[in-house]
C-alpha cells in the first residue's frame, strides 16, 4: 500500500488512458472535448513512458516522452486550426450534426 | 517512503478526478480548466518520481501553449455553453452502451497486462551499471538528446514548422475589400514615379494634373 511502486504508475496510466477513451465515445458535444479526450489519451502513454523510464534506469523512456509531446501539441495545432476552418463553413461543431460521411 | 505514498495517492486522484471531469462537465471552458489541472497533477508526479525535467516541460509546453490555445479556440468559436446531453440523448444513444463496453474492455486488458507483467529480476541492475547517479536529470537527458537522438530532435523540429503552416494555410482567409500595404511596390517605386521636376516659368502657375 505504502510502497509506491511501478504498477501504481501503470494503473494510473491506465485509468486515465480508459477515461479518454470513455471521453472519445460518450461525448456528443463538440469536437474540441474529443482534441481534449485525445490529450488525455497521449498524457497516459507519456505517464507510462515516463515510469517505465525511472524504474528501468533508462533515458531512452524520457526522450521519447519529450517526442511525443512534440507531437502532441503540433496534433493539437492542427486539429484547431481544421476545427475552426470547419466551424467558419458550417457553423457548427456539434458531434451529432457533423455527418457529412453518413456514419 | 510514506511521504512518496501519500503524494502519489493525492496527486494521482486529482488527476482522475479532473480527467472524468474533462469528460463529463457542462461547460467546454471547464473541461479545458480541468485538462489543465490535469497536466499540473500530472507534472508534480513525474517530478515526484525523479523525472523533473520533462515535469518541467510538460507543464510549460501543455499548460503554457496548448491548454492556452484550447481555451482561445473555445472562446473564439463560441460553443462554451453549449448543453451537454450524453445520458439524455435520443438520437445518439446507441453509442453509449457500446462506448462503456469497448472502454471497459480496453481497461480490463490493460489491467491483465499490468497484472501478468514481471520484470525480469535483474534487468534494472544492468542498466543501473550504465549510468552514473551523480549528474541530474537534466544533464543525463541532455546529454543523450543531443548526441544519439539529434536527427530525432531536428526531425521533431520540422514537425513543428510544418505544424505552423499547416495551421496558418488553414485558417488564413482572405478578405475582400480591405486595404492592404504592398511591399514589393513600395520598395520597387522609383524616383522618377514620384518626383517630377518642372522648370517654373515667372508668372504662371505649376499646373498640376490631378
Amino acid at each position: 500500500m505504502f510502497d509506491i511502486g511501478i504498477g501504481h504508475y501503470l494503473t494510473l496510466g491506465a485509468v486515465i488512458f480508459t477515461i479518454g477513451i470513455v471521453g472519445i465515445f460518450l461525448n456528443r458535444k463538440n469536437v474540441i472535448v474529443i482534441l481534449m479526450s485525445i490529450e488525455l489519451i497521449l498524457l497516459a502513454v507519456n505517464i507510462n513512458l515516463v515510469s517505465f523510464s525511472i524504474f528501468l534506469n533508462d533515458l531512452s523512456g524520457q526522450i521519447f516522452t519529450l517526442f511525443i509531446l512534440t507531437v502532441a501539441a503540433a496534433e493539437a495545432a492542427i486539429g484547431l486550426a481544421i476545427i475552426v476552418v470547419y466551424y467558419r463553413n458550417s457553423g457548427t461543431i456539434r458531434v451529432e450534426e457533423i455527418d457529412n460521411l453518413k456514419g | 517512503m510514506q511521504a512518496h505514498a501519500f503524494f502519489f495517492y493525492i496527486f494521482s486522484l486529482i488527476a482522475i478526478i479532473s480527467a472524468i471531469m474533462v469528460t463529463a462537465s457542462k461547460n467546454t471552458v471547464h473541461s479545458v480548466f480541468f485538462l489543465i489541472l490535469d497536466f499540473i497533477s500530472i507534472s508534480c508526479l513525474f517530478i515526484l518520481i525523479g523525472a523533473e525535467f520533462l515535469g518541467m516541460i510538460m507543464l510549460i509546453v501543455y499548460v503554457g501553449a496548448v491548454a492556452v490555445l484550447f481555451l482561445f479556440v473555445v472562446m473564439m468559436l463560441n460553443v462554451a455553453q453549449q448543453k451537454n446531453q450524453w445520458f439524455g440523448a435520443t438520437s445518439g444513444s446507441k453509442h453509449i452502451p457500446v462506448g462503456m463496453i469497448v472502454s471497459l474492455i480496453i481497461f480490463f486488458e490493460l489491467l491483465i497486462v499490468i497484472g501478468g507483467w514481471k520484470l525480469k529480476p535483474d534487468l534494472a541492475n544492468e542498466f543501473m551499471k550504465l549510468s552514473t547517479t551523480v549528474v541530474t536529470n537534466t544533464h543525463s537527458i541532455g546529454n543523450v538528446l543531443y548526441t544519439d537522438y539529434i536527427h530525432l530532435f531536428q526531425l521533431s523540429g520540422m514537425i513543428l514548422l510544418v505544424a505552423m503552416i499547416g495551421a496558418i494555410v488553414l485558417t488564413f482567409r482572405k478578405r475582400t475589400g480591405i486595404k492592404k500595404q504592398s511591399y514589393i511596390s513600395q520598395i520597387s517605386r522609383e524616383k522618377n514615379d514620384g518626383v517630377e521636376l518642372v522648370e517654373v516659368k515667372n508668372n504662371e502657375g505649376v499646373k498640376i494634373d490631378v
